[in-house]
């Protein structure tokens, strides 16, 4: 497949473009799994097929991913596979297509999690953001359609972004391709831990409620010490989330 | 780790979760949103007084605007159906010339030659070939258009405007809104509308819209409806708004399909699904330029050959059966021929004849290859012959080739209009309805969804057939 090189990033040292492969929905052996998560019609499947180089159909409305789809792509010498979840505006509700994205980040356990954002929109889409970043610890926002931002004179100080969620930011217009270069170096080098994210957490939270998901969530840890995402379990045990408590007794949750 | 721990924690929840009350939810939800605030406020900056987005607002207000939003709609129909109908023409006959009258005989001669037995050499060439280039001449130009302009108007934002419109009557007739979608889908592929239906949450309204699919009319079926609406509607007008003429009967067929697809989800919704309508959040997505050339590219590639190579390879089995049935004798009369006869009388009943019926149940596959499987039936049954024996073609090399055949089928206008609202109303193909049952998971509602649209076309064409020989 000829590339094209529509961003300077293709001939800088940093990114290395013979070391990329498209491959398409060969996604057997793999090292990495990637997760592309975010809110409907914010063109995570034009992202998903710039990176695999598949052509999954995209349309300009909200819904149009129904299941999850799957692909792949090499990047030096490593393999990451892509799963391209339903667009959802929040994972704390229970209609079945969040169901699908909330389930796979939560126990599907990818190695990255790519959370895909409309830039024009920010504001709205955060409220996934805010709530993935409770859930993982390896994630990079994918600041999408930001030439439309650029349009809409709205501008984005991505660096102050960048420290205020914890998570490195990569503007794209996956479109055109712009952008998709540092994508893949971005998740490559997450998965292969040289960049180490410190996800914020949700402030402003009330006294009492944050103390009791300070109480829940020691009791979680000291219980299980490898767990990353306690404050997240724990705010879905004051939910009395069944599926949750489920997993928990089952200990699915900690596989 | 000990399950009396885990139910030590659990229990703990339980405790906190009373301590803390009914408000955590939306005390959650409240903090999160003021912490997406506070990083906005932090990060972005925004000229208003310039923002784009007070175009789309401009057009928003247009286009789904109370009084101009279904005119608009019908208008844009309109404009993708007027250039298919008239850029198809050409095309469709250069390709009918290419393989009809040039390939055809080339094949046969190259057949004889090689000696093979009279028999092989029809139920390859005069079957199989025929039916297959049949469906490419037919069905590939309207397509390479029509369905280009359909991706563009997706990408370009058109649908969920399309949606908007059109909520306020799903919710009259107790349907879900996101149903304009999964219809809107439908117009291309009936199997991937009813995937589609995957949106709706709520399994009542899912079924209403999985069960009523199937009458958007398909791309198997637009060009059925443009062929006939050109030869046998164009002609009963002045030539100049011939057309005009072909395109509004086009429109009209599309239209009476969604109101029977309004009808349907309402009886269902009063009668087997009764039920709650429930609300749903729609964003309507910024209008984006779609990327030309790649929207058309890749339509062409994704949608088009994928469409056209299944109705080739559901075309050439066909074709076989076609001249299988045509050539294999009972008494005195071929399969088809006894089978045409003994349906003529119900289709004379229903304003059609004997072999649109048998067209119909032999192209269940595919609907694309009604038209061909017609002409080649009409061609073997009735004896149109043009020279070589039963089972051949002659020639086609433009629609009026086609119209010839027809007319001398028995075909009149009746039987143009009621062939054009049969194929509106009847069973989807067997593609959708495998889809239907796996999406359902129910044998019942599988039955219900392919039975009921062929119980409405039977009726309708029945009536219209009636009431035609009482006033014509």
């Amino acid at each position: 497949m000829k590339k094209s090189s529509n961003s300077v990033c293709d001939t800088c040292a940093h990114f290395n473009p013979d070391g990329l492969k498209k491959l398409g929905i060969k996604t057997s052996d793999f090292d990495f799994v990637v997760a592309l998560a975010g809110n409907p019609n914010t063109g995570k499947s034009t992202v998903f097929n710039a990176l695999t180089g598949l052509r999954q159909h995209t349309g300009n409305w909200p819904g149009k991913t129904v299941t999850r789809a799957e692909g792949a792509f090499e990047y030096n010498q490593q393999k990451f596979k892509l799963i391209d979840l339903p667009g959802t505006y929040s994972l704390l509700s229970t209609s079945e297509d969040e169901e699908v994205a909330r389930n796979f980040i939560l126990f599907g356990k990818p190695t990255v999690t790519v959370i895909v954002v409309d830039a024009s929109r920010l504001e709205r889409n955060l409220n996934l953001v805010l709530q993935i970043l409770e859930i993982t610890n390896k994630a990079v926002l994918c600041l999408n359609l930001i030439d439309e931002a650029e349009r809409n004179n709205i501008q984005i100080n991505t660096r102050i972004l960048a420290k205020d969620l914890g998570i490195p930011i990569v503007p794209t217009n996956a479109r055109l391709q712009k952008g998709i270069p540092e994508l893949i170096q971005t998740i490559s080098e997450l998965a292969n831990n040289k960049i180490k994210c410190k996800p914020r957490r949700i402030k402003n939270i009330p006294k009492d409620i944050e103390k009791a998901v300070q109480e829940l969530s020691s009791a979680l840890e000291q219980e299980y010490p490898a767990i990353t995402n306690s404050r997240w379990i724990a705010f879905r045990l004051l939910e009395g989330d069944t599926q949750i408590i489920e997993s928990l007794e089952s200990g699915e949750i900690l596989a | 780790m000990s399950k009396k721990n885990i139910d030590n924690i659990i229990a703990l929840a339980k405790d906190l979760r009373w301590q803390i009350g009914d408000d955590y939810h939306d005390s959650l939800i409240e903090s999160i949103y003021a912490d997406a605030a506070e990083i906005v406020n932090d990060t972005v900056t925004k000229d208003k007084e310039k923002s784009k987005f007070r175009l789309d607002a401009k057009i928003d207000k247009i286009v789904t605007s109370r009084i101009w939003g279904f005119p608009i709609m019908l208008l844009v129909l309109g404009v993708v159906l007027w250039l298919t109908i008239i850029g198809a023409n050409y095309p469709s006959s250069l390709l009918a010339e290419l393989l009809l009258d040039s390939i055809h005989p080339v094949l046969k001669n190259l057949g004889t030659s090689i000696g093979f037995p009279w028999w092989l050499n029809g139920f390859l060439f005069d079957g199989v070939y025929l039916a297959v280039a049949w469906v490419i001449a037919v069905m590939l130009p309207p397509m390479a258009i029509f369905f280009p302009l359909f991706t563009l108007l997706e990408d370009f934002g058109y649908l969920p405007r399309v949606a908007f419109n059109m909520d306020a009557l799903f919710k009259k007739s107790g349907a879900h809104g996101k149903q304009a979608l999964t219809m809107s889908m439908g117009f291309g592929c009936n199997a991937a509308g009813v995937v589609a239906t995957r949106i709706i949450d709520s399994p009542r309204e899912r079924l209403i819209a999985i069960i009523t699919n199937n009458f958007s009319l398909c791309n198997g079926r637009w060009p059925t409806q443009i062929l006939l609406a050109t030869i046998f509607i164009g002609a009963v007008v002045p030539k100049s708004y011939s057309s005009f003429a072909s395109l509004s009967a086009v429109i009209g067929i599309a239209v009476l399909g969604i109101f029977f697809m309004f009808f349907f989800s309402w009886a269902l919704s009063k009668t087997v699904l009764k039920g709650e309508v429930s609300t749903f959040n729609l964003e309507l997505p910024p209008y984006r330029p779609p990327v030309f050339w790649k929207t058309i590219y890749t339509s062409l590639i994704d949608r088009t050959l994928i469409v056209l190579w299944r109705a080739i390879v559901f075309a050439a089995p066909a074709g076989a059966v076609i001249w299988l049935i045509s050539n294999i004798y009972i008494g005195n009369e071929s399969i088809a021929a006894w089978t045409v006869y003994s349906l003529d009388g119900f289709g004379f009943l229903l304003g059609l004849n004997g072999v649109i019926l048998l067209a119909y149940i032999v192209a269940i596959p595919a609907n694309e290859i009604v038209i061909p499987t017609i002409l080649m039936l009409t061609v073997m049954v009735r004896g149109i012959s043009g020279g070589e024996g039963v089972g051949v073609m002659f020639e086609l090399d433009s629609v009026t080739g086609t119209a010839d055949i027809l007319r001398a089928g028995g075909w009149t206008l009746l039987t143009a209009v009621n062939v054009m609202l049969f194929s509106l109303l009847h069973n989807p193909c067997s593609t959708t309805i495998y889809t239907i049952y796996k999406e359902t998971n129910s044998m019942k509602w599988t039955v219900v969804a392919s039975i009921l649209p062929v119980i409405a076309g039977f009726i309708v064409t029945f009536l219209v057939a009636q009431v035609w020989r009482i006033l014509v």
